[in-house]
């Protein structure tokens, strides 16, 4: 890793007494840096931490959110749980594989778009919702969901 | 009644210290500073304040524990992994007024003598985190957090610990661990955290809503913060209410509020004039409800007659054209995504009722399949390593108990009449 990784690592360890607490803050680090938990940045983590790569790799594919195979530019992460499923959340997941080729755990052939389905993302007063990368978008319909997409290159 | 936690949540800049301080804010922290800690400890016993995440456990109680417990150094930790489907209440404290945690956070650890706390943000909060962190500074600018907090010679230290997308790490155990830097999942209770908990060291965890009473119990005192909502039951309850209902949105009332009148007085009723045809009280875990059943006062004790449980109060609302089976089956497909895999009663169990529910909802149901759906959840209630297995039977018992003849029609018929 570059200086500047292992320093934001170094502080980020700081804060806690044990410094493999900073397991996922480092994962969420590296899938920035190689953009996303390859080997590579797996072993560069454990490296860091002085951890087995083994454990490191078992953390990293316990969670939803962290990237174990490459994705492409723009995360899209519709919501199909209760709340979204009544106000169409599956069928908007139809409609992004009718518009882009895409399909739950999948890419976009440009790359632009990978899609993910999530459980409750804690917006139901807004539903169906979705988070495209970090940014949270309620109250979505068949059309708005386009016009939402389009501003993510 | 006069909302204090969602109070002020509609200023621009709500999530500002100025605005914050503004209506009142960081108030208690002065005078729960100059106060000792068992004081402000027997002040949260009084009070009656029971955890808002979904278990309701004494909230004083939990801090007697942890405080008599000789060794140090300890741990606060803000349960903010709120992933309880149909909840979003800690959303809103975080997004509009972050101030309002921080501050119960501080007195908390003063209380413990904590000198760390970490807030637990569940990954997908992630679009929070430069809110919450803009906050955090703003609170050490002015002097609030780090050493020598207000010139009393406290320290407390605040971080954000960012989670990546389990569930289960809303379980406390299972949320030091994930903090920890491993594999979310639970770990045997006894020892309970109190005593062996983050870094094996007595801990304190409490959900978001639990701790921005703190300062409402300290500014008010245990006695008046009692009188409001039910005797069993004190203080104000955020509900997250969502569904088919005009309305929906974070309402701040009384514990005790009756179902009914948060359906049709405060979230303008079914939507569309249609008629209800059930709800789900508290979060997806919480046993479904018939709509002659929603006379039930919103409190942890009074819900418990009616067969079902508070939760973290997030309120469902389902209408005339909803397909029970297809939400049963929704709900049952998530705790199988979200089962940690550590027990076999769990992670069989609701891989067994997934794929049964599956054949029903799709016209694929046998004869029998009742049965074995009631079966499977029996042998998961009270056999499960943590209570994520328990929703998941709770769930499936719960509506074969009120909406029995709607599987029937799909097994026996192979149809469904609704959505």
């Amino acid at each position: 890793m570059t200086p500047l990784i292992e320093e934001r690592l170094r502080q980020i360890a700081e804060r806690y007494p044990d410094k493999g607490a900073a397991v996922l803050p480092a994962l969420y680090i590296a899938q920035e840096v190689y953009g996303w938990l390859s080997l590579e940045a797996i072993k560069k983590v454990s490296e860091t931490l002085n951890l087995p790569d083994a454990f490191v790799r078992g953390v990293a594919t316990f969670y939803h959110m962290y990237r174990n195979k490459p994705l492409g530019r723009h995360l899209i992460q519709i919501c199909t749980n209760v709340s979204c499923m009544i106000f169409g959340g599956e069928r908007l997941v139809d409609l992004l594989r009718e518009r882009y080729g895409l399909t739950p755990g999948g890419t976009t052939e440009d790359g632009r778009f990978s899609l993910i389905i999530m459980e409750c993302i804690g917006a139901c007063d807004m539903s169906p919702a979705m988070l495209v990368d970090r940014d949270l978008h309620g109250r979505l319909n068949e059309d708005n969901i386009f016009e939402i997409l389009k501003r993510y290159e | 009644m006069e909302p204090f936690l969602l109070k002020g949540i509609d200023n621009p800049g709500s999530a500002t210290i100025e605005t914050y301080k503004g209506i009142g804010g960081y108030g208690s922290l002065h005078k729960a500073l100059s106060m000792q800690p068992q004081e402000i400890i027997d002040e949260v016993r009084r009070s009656g304040l029971r955890g808002r995440g979904g278990a309701g456990f004494p909230t004083g109680m939990k801090w007697a524990f942890a405080s008599a417990d000789p060794k140090f150094p300890k741990y606060l930790i803000c349960n903010a992994d709120e992933g309880e489907p149909g909840t979003f209440k800690d959303r809103v404290i975080l997004e509009k007024k972050p101030h309002l945690l921080i501050e119960g956070m501080i007195i908390a650890g003063h209380a413990l003598r904590a000198e760390k706390g970490y807030i637990y943000l569940r990954g997908e909060y992630a679009f929070l985190k430069d809110t919450i962190e803009r906050a955090i500074k703003e609170a050490y600018e002015e002097g609030y957090l780090g050493e020598n907090i207000l010139g009393k010679g406290i320290i407390f230290d605040l971080y954000i610990h960012l989670g990546a997308g389990a569930y289960i790490c809303g379980e406390e155990t299972a949320l030091i661990e994930s903090l920890e830097g491993k594999r979310g999942q639970p770990r045997i209770k006894p020892p309970f955290p109190v005593n062996v908990g983050a870094f094996s060291m007595p801990t304190i965890i409490n959900n978001v809503e639990t701790l921005s009473n703190i300062p409402y119990i300290i500014s008010i005192g245990a006695e008046e913060y009692s009188r409001i909502g039910s005797k069993e039951c004190p203080g104000p309850k955020l509900f997250s209410v969502s569904g088919h209902v005009e309305r929906p949105g974070v309402y701040e009332l009384p514990m005790g509020t009756i179902l009914k009148e948060i359906i049709y007085n405060h979230c303008g009723g079914i939507r569309g004039g249609k008629n209800l045809k059930a709800v789900i009280p508290g979060g997806i875990s919480t046993p479904v409800l018939p709509p002659d059943m929603i006379d039930v006062p919103m409190d942890f004790v009074n819900i418990c007659r009616y067969g079902s449980m508070l939760g973290s109060g997030g309120v469902m609302v389902f209408d005339e054209t909803t397909c029970l089976v297809r939400v049963c089956y929704r709900a049952i497909k998530f705790f199988e995504h979200e089962s940690c895999g550590k027990c076999t009663p769990c992670r069989e169990g609701t891989g067994w009722l997934s794929s049964i529910l599956g054949r029903i909802e799709k016209g694929m149901g046998r004869e029998g399949d009742i049965d074995l759906l009631l079966d499977v959840a029996g042998n998961m209630s009270g056999k499960t390593f943590c209570p994520l297995g328990d929703g998941a039977a709770m769930v499936v018992q719960g509506f074969i108990r009120h909406f029995r003849a709607e599987f029937e029609e799909h097994i026996i018929d192979k149809r469904c009449r609704f959505g």
